[in-house]
């Protein structure tokens, strides 16, 4: 019995570790100061981080993964927020159906939707455009946004709202009061996860993205077809920086909102 | 303040008819309770008025105006919910402050308008702090507050009581009635529980299935009930189906088995005429006595005790007498009779109502 357990825990050290260790590697290493983005380490140094700095198509790509980013999050959540009111308080006819089309596309895997979606494009007879990328990461991130606002949203007593409009307030009036506040912590969560998907995206963004324009993800991809460049160990610090840090600080709002309003 | 109609009311959820077509005339500062069983209606009438449902067929009128195509947040009324409903993320003096930001009161005039509403539920020191931190009872006093504070037209109360425990409901009871007396506001109080509204209400609407069943002071329906579900539905009743064989402006003269005749007092059962009738016998108005006590005006029989039910204060008994049985609720005088004991059982009629058979 206990030669099981320590079986089992080691098992999953080895689990982590397998999973973990690379990204640990890349963080390592782009702190190295050695010409090479390997092993073995020769100094401790920010050069990679300043190359990264002055590398012009990196900067471009940050900056279209940023824009992209923060337009999927204000679209995501916008569409989300409405959608989630529509099935949890209007009890629009069909809402189950309605439901399961809108969580579809995290059941349908990546590349279905990315080659459907161009597909339907060609079909309509349109070229790729931003606005196509932007579209497509909406779709992509709408799922999850609805997800955490719906389970909030069921949540709100609906007689909290109705004790507000007894009290004269309008259902506009309402909404920005009582209910926005109270779903606020899962708005932000929601606009987090949207961004950090859109900004993490590299299948469907491959597909959609119009010839020139490069996101972060597809930039460093870009990259490693040609050579192992030591700033990319550096791009993929600031990566997992930006993708583990902003949820994490997000969470921590959130719990803070959620304290504050006591519930 | 203002006197609530309801004009032929009917409201059906798809084939289902959840009230009947439905009178009501709530005058201006009664206190008015919607009493019956979970489901006949109570809560879907008390929402049409408050304008959370619109009623399928028929009108409501408040102070005189028709408001069926009036919004809930135009109406003026004070909602108080069973779960109290407060804003969680508001301190208590905001929750109460919340009505008075839509209607034109000066800014300067809120605090003091706040404070007042606090005083007058007892509770003047919570209004920094957050609904959460309060208990159950002090979050429906608020909640009360936060209602009256924009002195409604009429005040709207759902089983108010009913989530709070077994003390604090007998307190708040008392407590809300002082308020109502003292504000006048015309009251449409919602509960299940017959002692509750018995101990509160001007008028008393005993509800049965999407119909109303009887209105009237509590003495009215406690005592006149008009129905057999209005004399089962307050308290314990024995209902004894026998015949009425004369009646006149005094009594109606009741012949049921057991009993023999009984002159029920003629006011006491308005509808009964010559025929199949049926007498109505409260619980506690059957008095379980040693044999050959002094039974001077009562009518009596002999019954054997079947099962004693000891309530402290009280004794509920089951009897049988001839082939039926019989529920006595009797305070308790010394020692409660033992089972099986045989004892002579009485009442006086003009204790009895009479209802049609
Ligand atoms: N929105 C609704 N849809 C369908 N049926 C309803 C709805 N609201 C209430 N009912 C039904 O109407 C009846 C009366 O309900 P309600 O007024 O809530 O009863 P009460 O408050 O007296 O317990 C119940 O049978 C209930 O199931
Ligand atoms: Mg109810």
């Amino acid at each position: 019995m206990r030669w099981g357990w320590h079986l089992i825990r080691l098992w999953s050290l080895l689990v982590y570790g397998f999973m973990f260790l690379p990204v640990a590697v890349v963080v390592l290493l782009s702190f190295n100061a050695s010409q090479f983005g390997s092993f073995p380490m020769t100094g401790f140094s920010f050069r990679w981080f300043v190359e990264l700095w002055n590398n012009d198509a990196i900067m471009r790509a940050f900056r279209t993964s940023i824009v992209l980013g923060l337009l999927t999050a204000v679209i995501s959540t916008t569409l989300g927020v409405l959608a989630s009111l529509a099935l949890v308080r209007y009890k629009v006819p069909g809402a189950n159906a309605i439901s399961t089309l809108l969580i579809a596309p995290i059941l349908v895997p990546e590349v279905v939707l990315a080659v459907a979606l161009l597909l339907f494009l060609n079909f309509l007879g349109l070229h790729k455009s931003f606005t196509l990328l932007l579209f497509g990461h909406v779709i992509f991130t709408l799922p999850f946004v609805i997800l955490v606002v719906q389970a909030r949203l069921v949540s709100i007593r609906r007689d909290v709202e109705e004790a507000a409009m007894s009290l004269g307030a309008s259902p506009v009036q309402t909404f920005f009061q009582i209910t926005l506040p109270l779903m606020l912590p899962a708005v932000l969560a929601g606009a987090l996860f949207a961004f950090t998907i859109s900004f993490d995206d590299i299948t469907g963004t491959l597909f959609w993205k119009p010839g020139g324009v490069e996101t972060v993800p597809t930039q460093i991809f870009a990259m490693l077809r040609n050579s192992i460049s030591p700033e990319i160990n550096a791009l993929g610090t600031v990566m997992i920086v930006m993708t583990v840090g902003l949820p994490l600080i997000g969470a921590a709002i959130a719990r803070q909102l959620a304290r504050k309003s006591g519930t | 303040m203002s006197t609530v109609i309801l004009d032929k009311i009917v409201k059906r959820f798809g084939t289902f008819t959840a009230v009947h077509p439905t009178n009501l005339e709530i005058p201006e500062g009664t206190f008015l309770t919607l009493l019956g069983p979970s489901g006949c209606g109570k809560t879907t009438n008390l929402r049409m008025i408050a304008g959370l449902l619109d009623p399928t067929e028929g009108e409501i009128r408040i102070g005189g105006k028709s408001v069926n195509n009036v919004p809930i947040h135009k109406r003026n009324l004070g909602i108080v919910f069973q779960n109290y409903a407060l804003f969680p993320h508001k301190s208590v003096a905001d929750n109460v402050a919340f009505g008075l930001k839509y209607r034109n009161i000066p800014s300067s005039e809120i605090p003091g308008r706040v404070q007042k509403a606090l005083d007058l539920v007892q509770l003047p020191d919570v209004g920094d702090r957050y609904p959460k931190a309060l208990s159950g009872g002090q979050q429906q006093r608020i909640a009360l507050a936060r209602a009256i504070v924009i002195e409604p037209d009429v005040l709207l109360l759902d089983e108010p009581l009913s989530a709070l425990d077994a003390n604090l409901r007998e307190d708040m009871r008392v407590e809300l009635k002082r308020i109502q007396d003292q504000i006048g506001v015309t009251t449409v109080f919602v509960t299940h529980d017959q002692s509750e509204a018995l101990a509160m209400s001007d008028q008393i609407v005993v509800m049965s299935a999407g119909r109303v069943e009887q209105v009237g002071t509590p003495e009215e329906v406690y005592n006149r009930p008009a129905s057999e579900f209005v004399a089962n539905f307050l308290g314990a009743s024995n209902i004894i189906e026998g015949k009425c064989t004369g009646k006149d402006a005094e009594t109606a003269a009741l012949d049921v088995p057991v009993f023999g005749k009984v002159p029920v007092p003629a006011d006491k059962a308005p509808h009964v005429s010559e025929g199949a009738a049926k007498l109505v016998l409260r619980a506690e108005k059957l008095l379980l006595m040693p044999q050959g006590a002094d039974t001077t005006g009562m009518v009596t029989s002999e019954a054997v005790v079947e099962t004693v039910d000891y309530q402290g204060q009280t004794v509920r008994y089951f009897i049988r007498a001839g082939d039926r049985q019989f529920q006595a609720i009797n305070m308790i005088d010394g020692h409660p009779f033992a089972e099986g004991t045989t004892v002579t059982v009485g009442f006086r009629p003009i204790d009895c109502a009479g209802l049609p058979g």
